[in-house]
């Protein structure tokens, strides 16, 4: 699988990284190159075969559902780049 | 300079109980030794008066004989690792000036339990990276140089301040995270002690998440014994973490008999590759030699599925990584782009991140989304989770044949040239980690011991892949192997 100069655009917009239009076509080159080295895995028969989705067999525990923690908004805006009034302040989403 | 920054975590243990000497002492060492090495570029901040006081009061618990093993040790932390008020980054731009308000599990175990912090320790950028080349504060200089060479050598990575701190005696032990080898090739790349424990051993609460099935944190130490202890403080089960164990730990040190009479050591001949440098394959003999001499047995295994765990990876932890730094967007923490009149929410995203994030971590993050893209999920996403699948049962299988521990070199060869790689296509850079994503993938501990030096002089690693949840019989085999490899080298100083 190759991926072209529009693959690149559309999976960086996917990804929110802004990547300039001259660097596309080094993108998709890289990305396909990677993509390359993947193809091996299509020489496994992996048919019937169960896709790991936890790494140890364990149940995952359950706790009460109450609340345990909270109530210190200033700490968690502590690292905002931008904030007011104890919100989260970002550009204008709604015109 | 006093020889205090030298001593093994063992040793300065046992002289602070006997009062021989006292934690500040030793951490002043460190500070002394790391002040002279910054070539090195080993730490990206220092924390020397916090760890003045750290050490002050370990050594007043020392003198009342409430000393857990750690009390009193200096140590430098991983950047991975959040720590209350202490700049924790990643080693990346788009986490500059991020000071958590908490801390880490692992963590503050190390400082319940007395442990001093020195400082963190430079790291690729989110562990991304085998050479230490990719971090926003530059590359990790190697404190090993090859025999009448001063050309400048990666400590490996991800892991890489950690592993050329220890090395070079700059703190008694280390902090060291491994997803596809972070912790275990550059231990192996500076002649030190690594362990990446079992999947769930240690909590990843509070350590920066890369690949969250595969992200595992572990020591990195000048001994296996070392190792033992710092492993054990570092392990445990955490409510915070959903896939931290529910076990009880073990003593590990005290399983350090060294008697390995009767174990079956399983040699893969997947790990065989073509080219490997005979060097590698001769260590790899000499390993063999010695675990039989210490009354092992050398048994020829298959893990047939070997080939398939580098692009496996290759497809997964980028696939995972895409999905956890989807975080970094710079609304909650670290950096924010400028932004132009007219820019809206999307370009404050993306731009962010074009300037955030470096060119390996964006290049990962893309190949996650286009793996996990609708059209493609199952073509590799899924694909590559069977595969994993049938790795893991390799290792099954050969366990349940009786095998107790699996023998392979830890990298394919020794350290090299920082820069050299830097020309080369992204997949070459991967095949560092060939030996060691396999033992991610299946979720197993495996360890690190270094046994030799290559022909320039720079020293060369083992790797003992265990059973999972048996750290402590691991531990135990390794020692032998330490045991009989009597690998005592050291970095000459020229920094």
């Amino acid at each position: 699988m190759s991926i072209d100069k529009d693959t690149a655009r559309r999976v960086a917009h996917l990804a929110r990284i802004e990547v300039p239009e001259a660097e596309l076509e080094t993108l998709a080159g890289e990305l396909s190159n990677i993509l390359g080295f993947m193809e091996q895995l299509n020489e496994v028969d992996v048919e019937g075969v169960t896709p790991m989705t936890s790494v140890t067999p364990m149940e995952l525990k359950r706790r009460a559902d109450v609340v345990t923690d909270g109530g210190y908004a200033d700490k968690i805006l502590s690292n905002a780049p931008d904030s007011r009034e104890g919100f989260f302040a970002v550009p204008k989403v709604v015109e | 300079m006093a020889e205090l920054s030298k001593l093994t975590i063992a040793e300065a243990r046992d002289k602070m109980r006997a009062g021989e000497v006292t934690s500040l002492e030793v951490t002043q060492d460190c500070i002394d030794a790391i002040e002279t090495a910054d070539v090195l570029n080993a730490y990206s901040t220092k924390t020397f008066d916090a760890a003045r006081a750290q050490a002050s009061a370990a050594d007043t618990r020392i003198a009342k004989g409430d000393a857990p093993d750690l009390c009193g040790i200096p140590l430098g932390i991983k950047d991975l690792f959040c720590t209350k008020g202490v700049a924790s980054q990643a080693a990346s731009n788009i986490l500059d000036g991020f000071k958590p308000e908490y801390e880490s599990t692992i963590t503050q175990g190390l400082w319940d339990r007395g442990a001093v912090m020195l400082g963190k320790m430079n790291m690729d950028e989110f562990a991304m990276g085998s050479s230490n080349e990719t971090s926003v504060y530059g590359p990790v200089v190697s404190p090993w140089r090859r025999a009448g060479s001063t050309k400048e050598l990666t400590p490996g990575g991800s892991s890489g301040g950690s592993a050329a701190s220890v090395a070079a005696d700059l703190a008694l032990g280390a902090l060291g995270t491994d997803t596809g080898g972070s912790i275990r090739q550059p231990a192996a790349f500076t002649g030190i002690v690594g362990i990446k424990p079992t999947y769930g051993r240690c909590s990843r609460w509070g350590v920066v998440a890369f690949a969250s099935s595969l992200d595992q944190a572990g020591p990195m130490t000048k001994s296996v014994r070392d190792a033992a202890i710092l492993l054990e403080a570092m392990c445990g089960h955490d409510p915070k973490d959903s896939t931290s164990a529910d076990l009880a730990v073990p003593n590990f040190e005290a399983a350090l008999s060294g008697d390995i009479k009767g174990k079956k050591i399983g040699i893969p001949k997947e790990y065989r590759l073509d080219g490997m440098p005979d060097e590698i394959e001769k260590l790899w003999a000499e390993g063999r030699d010695m675990l039989r001499d210490a009354g092992a047995e050398i048994v020829d295994i298959s893990l047939p599925h070997t080939k398939y765990a580098l692009p496996a990876y290759y497809v997964i932890a980028p696939a995972e990584a895409s999905s956890n730094l989807a975080r970094y967007d710079g609304v909650r923490y670290g950096r924010r782009a400028q932004l132009q009149d007219g820019d809206g929410i999307d370009e404050m995203y993306s731009r962010t991140r074009a300037q955030g994030f470096g060119h390996e971590v964006q290049r990962r993050v893309m190949i996650g989304t286009y793996v996990l893209s609708a059209g493609f999920y199952d073509a590799y996403y899924r694909r590559a989770q069977r595969v994993r699948t049938l790795i893991k049962q390799d290792f099954e299988q050969v366990f349940q044949a009786g095998i107790d521990a699996i023998l392979t070199p830890t990298t394919p060869s020794a350290a090299f040239g920082l820069g050299e790689m830097a020309d080369v296509d992204p997949v070459q850079m991967y095949l560092n980690d060939v030996f060691t994503v396999t033992v991610n993938l299946a979720g197993l501990p495996g360890i690190s011991v270094p046994t030799g030096l290559d022909k320039d002089g720079l020293p060369l690693g083992l790797q003992l892949i265990g059973r999972p949840w048996e750290e402590a019989d691991l531990l135990n085999s390794a020692y032998a192997l330490e045991s009989a490899a009597g690998f005592v080298s050291k970095p000459d100083r020229w920094w």
